[in-house]
């Protein structure tokens, strides 16, 4: 057993494997106030819910009160392990700033109110405009944060209830494009791949993907691959030079906006090269025709221009991926973010698919998310689909819903896709939606152009409920608010990337007045008097156990089909992934075997659509092209970006995220130790664009955009010449402002700088290409900026001194043999 | 033989589409997906436009290879005019005149296309057929997209 500091070693000690070997376990613990597990009163399980990794650990009880956590060593996903968000991030829950009591705005301040009051206004205003308007004037806004039993509920009470077809999710801004990319190859959402690929595979390849921090223990197990015997080869593209690139056999770091033109060569050199597995293709694709054809122009010359990539690293990198026996590719925001975002992420899928690499140990596709639970709002209908993966193009599936709901179908829309939150904002700001109930998440600071979407959000014809466990920036601007509990204070359960459900446990009361979000939705639904078409109530269930029980019923026969799991089933061993049921009733590893798929015309959920534009494909249309259910080869030209450097703005700047943070920091903010890590946004830029302008390490800048301006300290980094980098995390509620730059300042959220532009085809709004000026406020005088220097913002000038934690971050790690369990 | 006729008539339609897309872009600058996807379709019609030019010189034609366009003043004009008023007003139903006309536009071309693809084919053509072979599928997604964005816009415009 070792202590280790667990900021300044994010990934902890090495435990090397070889291939096809078992990932040893180790099990990392952190309980506070130098508590040890003898004083601990009870454990209750769950998983972590800062980031989609899904890592099992347990709760540490002592007097009802959280305490520490321990990560789960029988578990698939994590074998004991935990990162730095997991370890420390619990102690959010414990601060004394959350809300405890529901608020309601009185003469244009938010004052206290008991529950009745609150409800009845937020029911109150949705009938009266339900009167007035009818569906289309409501819309929900989720997250990626809440169980899978209120994801169900919700989209019960938007789809089937009221009938709204404006339901979405910050997922959007997150998980979208990893569900488009899966529809589009494989007609439906579903993830190919299962981290255990990582123990096989001879090759991995990281597309736009900061594995090491977005999902740190996954990384973990890379990095003991990297140690062990027949480590595999790493390809990396990414901008910036992040500890994934550090270890990558080879770096690609191209031109934001290019990620197509790049892949497209990369797709280009294998096929030309015959690196394909003509028999696979033969036997269980369409589209290759066109696929070889289209790509016939875009050459690793053309690309290296296009990209400025060396082209003999193009070379090199398709190579590597032409030859490599046991292909594991994954994809993350770069692609997801950035221009062209399905196009990008579908041709990751087109080289796995063409190479035959699918449904074998190894031979996997991690379309990754970046939140918990991510990946139940796109199961379970809260997120722009209906529940079950169900196909709005299809009425037979339609009809099938509306029987589970015991419903009427006309009263599901489906007249087109759900609407997106970014066409949402478009509609609030045009004033036919005048109803917005915001679960678990912070458009006030996520979302790009926070101008415009504050101004949207503070309008007064728009009715703003804001059901949270902080006020957030966003909760600020509500009408009501509406105090959350949150992970560790209800039960529920909640899917990872690789489909492993994991329950997560109630190990102690909500502060004050605070409720359950479900508890909350089912008030809402009774309040709104929604009925099924018997006069029933429509939501049926009372607690968690029996949403997830109606869920059951409505997953069953659909590929993500839960009927096998149990609560019961649950607790006490590892999480489990589905398909569940009674033909795998242990769950199912690996999908897509034997070129077996759900593209379907009759059991899909997506025909598709256009790569360009956007525009779905009509059901004539793809049964014509895809009748027996084959994966899709989808070609997409490269179209260059919409906002390009200028002479005014020079730069292109890209948001993301770093280790230490999740999303708004809501969270990760209040946690003491991740918070001393990385305190204050920086801004990133390349060591020859700093030398050239005389700036240096630490030097006070002003980022504009023709949007907004933010100030930050510069650290010089390793990201390509031309880029910037600022993280997007830090928003304005630990400031005095508030919840909004003040009159003329600078701002301090990165958002204040992207712009509205979204990908047609997934509506994920683009966050890596908007041209932007950068200037000095003042020089550094010694002081340097707040970046950490264990991560992709690791300073290549200049002596920092190094991100550590000290004694508050030591936590114990145990590496076993498995005789623990 | 007609070919002729037919490629100038295609040109004509092109260039016009150029200027429906580009103006309607303009015009609906607060709504980024359509202010963005028509720029990026219009680029395919430019393409073809030039694509026509060229071919139209082994035909006798001297067809000018470049779309006529709005100036780029009066263009950000409308731009910063559509920001206003689309911010405010009821543009929903503008909107949909808008995709509706759009529709009929790239309808139109499009089946242009598929007359001179024939003609190039009984003619044995082949240049020509390629062109058409490559133009045609564009101009349908364009139809496509206007449909499909239709059939997004028109309940929230009409139901609300
Ligand atoms: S930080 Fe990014 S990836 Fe993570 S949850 Fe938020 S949007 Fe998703």
């Amino acid at each position: 057993m070792g202590r280790i500091d667990r900021i300044a070693e994010p990934w902890g000690s090495r435990t090397p494997y070889g291939p096809g070997e078992t990932w040893p376990t180790r099990v990392d613990s952190y309980l506070a106030d130098g508590l040890t597990e003898d004083d601990v009163d009870r454990w209750v399980q769950s998983a972590t819910i800062l980031h989609s990794n899904g890592d099992a650990l347990d709760i540490a009880v002592k007097d009802e009160r959280i305490v520490g956590v321990r990560g789960r060593e029988v578990d698939r996903v994590n074998h004991g392990r935990l990162g730095p968000k997991d370890l420390f991030g619990w102690q959010a829950n414990h601060s004394p700033d959350r809300l405890t009591k529901p608020l309601i705005r009185r003469k244009g301040k938010l004052v206290e109110t008991d529950w009745d009051t609150a409800m009845d206004a937020v029911a109150g205003r949705a009938k009266e405009l339900l009167e007035e308007q009818g569906p289309s004037a409501i819309s929900f806004y989720t997250t990626g944060q809440l169980f899978l039993e209120e994801y169900y509920t919700l989209g019960l009470i938007a789809h089937g209830g009221i009938g709204t077809n404006h339901v979405d999710g910050n997922t959007r801004l997150c998980t979208a494009t990893a569900a488009a990319a899966l529809k589009e190859t494989f007609a439906c959402d579903g993830q190919p791949g299962s981290y255990t690929d990582i123990d096989h595979a001879d090759v991995i390849a990281l597309y736009g993907h900061n594995m090491a921090e977005t999902q740190t223990v996954l990384w973990t197990r890379v990095l003991d691959r990297l140690a062990g015997p027949n480590p595999p080869k790493v390809i990396c593209v990414d901008p910036r030079e992040t500890p994934v690139a550090r270890a990558a056999t080879v770096h690609l770091a191209p031109r934001p906006g290019t990620n197509v033109m790049l892949m497209n060569a990369l797709i280009h050199e294998i096929i030309e090269n015959g690196w394909i597995d003509r028999e696979y293709v033969e036997a269980h694709t369409v589209g290759f025709a066109e696929l070889e054809k289209q790509m016939k122009g875009y050459t690793p010359e053309l690309a290296a221009e296009v990209c400025d990539v060396p082209a003999e690293q193009i070379r090199e990198a398709a190579r590597i991926l032409g030859q490599a026996e046991r292909l594991l590719s994954t994809v993350l925001q770069g692609f997801y973010q950035a221009h062209q975002a399905s196009a990008a992420a579908v041709s990751v899928n087109n080289i796995n698919v063409i190479r035959g690499m699918l449904g074998k140990p190894g031979c996997g596709i991690l379309q990754m998310n970046g939140q918990p639970t991510a990946e139940n709002t796109r199961e379970a209908g809260a997120d722009g689909d209906l529940p079950a993966f169900r196909n709005w193009e299809n009425d037979e599936h339609i009809a099938d819903l509306a029987r589970v709901w015991n419903i009427d179908p006309m009263q599901i829309p489906h007249y087109s896709p759900p609407t997106h939150i970014m066409q949402q904002l478009r509609y609030m700001e045009e004033g036919s939606i005048r109803f917005l109930y915001v679960t678990a998440t912070n458009p006030a600071v996520s979302l790009p152009e926070l101008r415009r979407i504050r101004e949207i959000l503070a309008q007064d014809r728009l009715f703003l409920v804001v059901q949270d466990i902080f006020l957030s920036e966003t909760a600020q601007l509500a009408d009501v608010v509406l105090p959350a509990a949150t992970w560790g204070e209800k039960t529920g359960t909640f899917t990872n990337v690789d489909r492993t459900v994991h329950i997560s446990d109630k190990a102690v009361e909500p502060p004050g007045e605070a409720k359950a979000d479900l508890d909350i939705l089912i008030d809402f639904a009774h309040r709104m008097g929604l009925e099924d078409k018997d006069g029933a109530p429509l939501v049926k269930w009372s607690d968690a156990e029996g949403a997830f029980e109606g869920w059951k019923e409505c997953s069953r026969g659909r590929p993500c089909d839960y009927t096998g799991m149990s609560y019961d089933k649950l607790r006490g061993g590892s999480g489990i992934q589905w398909p569940c049921n009674d033909e795998h009733p242990d769950g199912t590893e690996r999908i897509y075997e034997d070129g077996r798929f759900w593209a379907h015309p009759d059991y899909c959920e997506s025909y598709g659509r256009d790569m360009i534009t956007g525009a779905p494909v009509e059901e004539t249309e793809y049964k014509a092209m895809n009748p027996t259910g084959r994966a899709v080869l989808k070609a997409a030209e490269y179209i260059g970006p919409h906002e390009l450097p200028s002479q005014q703005y020079p730069f292109q700047l890209m948001t993301g995220r770093t280790l230490y943070h999740f999303h708004t920091r809501t969270k990760t903010g209040r946690a003491p130790q991740l918070n001393a890590a990385a305190p204050e946004v920086w801004v990133e830029m390349a060591a020859g664009d700093a030398a050239d302008r005389g700036f240096t390490e630490g030097d006070l800048l002003r980022i504009t955009t023709p949007r907004g301006r933010v100030e930050a300290r510069l650290r010089v980094s390793g990201i390509r010449p031309g880029a910037l980098f600022l993280p997007f995390h830090y928003g304005y509620w630990d400031t005095e402002d508030g919840s909004q730059p003040k009159k003329k300042r600078d701002g301090r959220a990165a958002n204040e700088l992207t712009l509205t532009d979204w990908d047609p085809v997934s509506k994920q709004p683009i966050f890596k290409t908007a041209a932007a000026a950068v200037e000095r406020i003042s020089k550094a005088k010694g002081q340097v900026s707040a970046a950490p220097t264990t991560t992709g913002s690791a300073p290549v000038t200049g002596s920092v001194p190094p991100t550590t934690g000290g004694d508050a971050a030591l936590a114990e790690e145990l590496v076993t043999t498995g005789d623990r369990r | 033989m007609k070919l002729d006729m037919a490629i100038e008539e295609l040109h004509r339609s092109e260039n016009h589409l150029v200027t429906v897309l580009t103006s309607m872009s303009d015009k609906h600058k607060a709504d980024h997906e359509v202010f963005y996807v028509t720029r990026d379709m219009a680029k395919w019609s430019r393409e073809h436009v030039a694509d026509l030019a060229r071919i139209g010189r082994d035909f006798g034609l001297d067809l000018d290879p470049e779309a006529s366009e709005d100036p780029g003043l009066l263009s950000a004009m409308k731009q910063r005019a559509s920001v206003l008023t689309g911010r405010r007003s009821a543009p929903g139903l503008l909107l949909l005149a808008d995709l509706r006309h759009l529709y009929r536009e790239a309808a139109g071309t499009s089946v242009d296309w598929e007359l001179l693809a024939q003609g190039a084919q009984g003619a044995k053509e082949q240049e020509l057929l390629d062109i058409a072979e490559r133009c045609h599928p564009e101009s349908l997604r364009i139809t496509r997209w206007a449909n499909a964005h239709l059939k997004v816009t028109s309940p929230q415009v009409l139901a609300s």
